[in-house]
């Protein structure tokens, strides 16, 4: 089970920059665990500490102004490695939703897997949320699951979602129990090859 | 009418749901120690057993030190994961190929070498390189961990069908140009997003002149534009590869084997959702001047003025340039460097090692370089000390290691400093990829070993050099 999405209405933080990796979002040094949980505290972690471990002035996580479960960032957001640990180091940290105008795919399933919600927008609509978060950091954002919009002031973007995983996370039901309620069709795919 | 990747993937439908979502059968998956405890934990907590454990091989890779393997690894984290591992595999039934042991290796490499990897079939490991399988004409991809148990618990993953692209290199490549250089040059034209919800497959008489170790080393690095995978129709050089490797059919299984292999090609009227045609004339030697892998150029080229950048991708340029300690116009040859790095599971076999001893022979490494040279596996290793690689490499001043992932993402003890340069043959160059605060240019193994010997960033000239006296 996950946990279920439908409306989210949060400030965001917005992070300003393209091409977001995997290795910028956790390290592999802080992969070398056996669990999912706890890796919050080294989301981005050579951006936000410096060699000493003192937080870094200027990164907009270390930026009291700047707080929320919606995280925004610029395009292709999570490329690179297959890590997981992104995606749980990201609800870990207390986010539900990540908005840019790109995801690399395997960072989108592993979002989905997790329960968070990638909010795949326009770039113009991206560029706009930016603007108006980074200025007004108290804006309040809303993200409908069941209509598929994201929405600030007076301003509305409707998103794509594959139906199957819309359901998923309306319903908090998982990938791994459906495989799981077709094992017999399984067998009998390997039976006929 | 249908593409290569379209007669696999239609072969392994179990299950069609909605939207183009599907379940897919899979033929083999390879696990390490990094991506697949939390998967093994999320079965235990299920209360279900591996479903069929013996399409399933385990190498560990990412963690493991590149000298003394017959020591326990020094960090107790690594240490831990090693034997989560071996735990859960022990406790499954799952084969592993155990650090030190004559078949562990990077799991792209063993899987290959060992004929696990056979055209036809469908392929996942918690890895975002599990690509390079699909130069044998395959359907491989990277999976995250709930994938990994997901494969674990039902031999099957939950997959929305990506679009088709075709990349066709047609012509003669230069003599001094690798199969690095072919995939930087096109992920430098097309970007990091260029495949984002394709599938590729490389074609054209330059990539069907390529040697299988080569093809790998392309498909490899499809995920670096953001592809689900790259793919490359088997031919005679394929079957010849895999012919007599251990986990390869056997007998009249291999006769079988082989018709149906035959079998996997792009039917001549397939339509792809997206076609790019390159001309292998136009490659060079590549190295990259920033912290991705799009961030390509000539060796003997300049990096770009700001006004050659797209505009919103400026900002990611300063930062990049900001993070190198580069300027916007400078020229990359005669760059001091302070690593070389030769290995990963993009350069990381017999081919590269060959390459860059060649090219070292009968020289000497520049005093003030460290080099990593790493291969890929416990058989790349042998078959290295075999062919008299290792002497050669010795006499030039260089040092052999034991296989593993090393410093391609520095999980190990293999760390470039902060600050340093390191010329590498893996496939990331992102910020403190080898190293909190390492500077890495990602480039191929001549190119490697040209830098090596003359201690700054060098065009790999293969004309015989002019007498020094």
């Amino acid at each position: 089970m996950i946990d279920k999405f439908d409306i989210l209405t949060s400030t965001a933080v917005p992070l300003n920059i393209e091409n977001i990796d995997t290795d910028q979002i956790i390290p592999a040094r802080f992969l070398k665990t056996t669990h999912k949980e706890g890796l919050g505290s080294n989301l981005f972690y050579d951006w936000r500490y410096d060699w000493e471990g003192h937080p870094q002035s200027g990164f907009v996580l270390n930026d009291g102004k700047y707080k929320g479960s919606i995280l925004i960032a610029g395009k292709n957001f999570g490329c690179g490695s297959s890590r997981e640990h992104a995606a749980w180091a990201i609800r870990d940290a207390g986010f539900k939703a990540v908005v840019s105008s790109h995801f690399a795919d395997i960072f989108r399933n592993n979002a989905l897997n997790n329960g968070l919600l990638p909010v795949q927008i326009s770039e113009p609509f991206l560029a706009g949320l930016f603007k108006q978060t980074e200025a007004f950091p108290e804006t309040l954002l809303t993200i409908n699951l069941e209509k598929q919009t994201i929405c600030y002031e007076n301003e509305t973007e409707t998103f794509d979602l594959n139906p199957y995983k819309k359901e998923c996370l309306l319903k908090g039901f998982d990938d791994i129990d459906y495989v799981l309620s077709i094992r017999e069709k399984i067998q009998a795919f390997e039976e006929q090859r | 009418m249908k593409t290569l990747f379209d007669k696999i993937w239609e072969a392994h439908v179990v299950d069609a749901i909605a939207g183009g979502a599907c379940v897919l059968y899979i033929d083999r998956q390879y696990i390490h120690e990094v991506t697949s405890p939390q998967a093994f934990e999320g079965l235990r907590k299920r209360g279900i057993k591996v479903f069929r454990p013996d399409q399933t091989t385990a190498s560990p890779d990412h963690n493991i030190p590149t000298i003394h393997q017959h020591l326990p690894a020094q960090d107790p984290l690594s240490r831990e994961q090693l034997s989560t591992l071996e735990k859960n595999c022990a406790e499954q039934g799952i084969r592993i190929f155990k650090v030190g042991s004559s078949r562990n290796g990077i799991v792209h490499v063993v899987g290959p070498e060992t004929g696990l990897t056979q055209p036809g079939m469908t392929i996942v490991c918690g890895d975002s390189h599990t690509s390079t399988h699909g130069a044998l004409g395959c359907i491989a991809f990277g999976i995250g961990t709930s994938e990994v148990e997901m494969v674990l618990a039902s031999q099957c993953v939950l997959q929305i069908r990506p679009k088709t692209m075709r990349i066709n290199i047609e012509g003669e490549l230069k003599e001094n140009v690798c199969a690095k250089d072919i995939i930087l040059y096109i992920i430098s034209r097309l970007g990091t997003d260029g495949g984002t919800g394709h599938f590729i497959e490389f074609a054209g008489s330059a990539i069907r002149s390529l040697s299988m170790e080569a093809r790998m080393t392309i498909c490899n690095m499809s995920i670096e534009m953001g592809a689900r995978g790259g793919m490359i129709a088997p031919d005679e050089k394929t079957f010849a590869y895999l012919k007599g490797r251990e986990y390869a059919p056997q007998g009249i299984a291999w006769k079988k084997a082989l018709e149906k292999w035959k079998q996997l090609y792009s039917d001549p009227d397939a339509v792809f959702d997206k076609e790019v045609n390159f001309r292998a004339e136009d490659i060079e030697p590549m190295i990259t001047y920033g912290t991705n892998p799009g961030m390509g150029i000539k060796i003997n080229g300049t990096i770009p003025r700001p006004e050659e950048i797209a505009p919103s991708s400026r900002l990611s340029f300063w930062k990049a340039l900001k993070y190198m300690n580069f300027q916007a116009g400078d020229r990359m040859e005669g760059k001091k460097i302070d690593y070389v790095f030769v290995g990963s599971c993009t350069n990381g076999r017999i081919e590269d090692l060959r390459a860059f001893a060649n090219y070292v022979k009968g020289k000497k490494k520049a005093p003030h370089i460290t080099a990593w040279i790493v291969p890929g596996s416990k058989q790349v290793e042998k078959q290295a000390i075999e062919e008299g690689i290792r002497d050669t490499l010795e006499a030039a001043g260089f040092e052999l290691r034991q296989p593993g992932c090393s410093a391609c993402l520095a999980m190990n003890e293999d760390k470039i400093p902060e600050g340093k340069y390191c010329v590498a043959t893996s496939n990331r160059n992102f910020e403190g990829r080898q190293g909190p605060g390492a500077r890495t240019l990602l480039a191929g193994p001549l190119a490697a070993a040209a830098t090596a010997i003359h201690g700054v960033i060098t065009y790999p000239d293969l004309s015989p050099a002019p007498s020094e006296f």
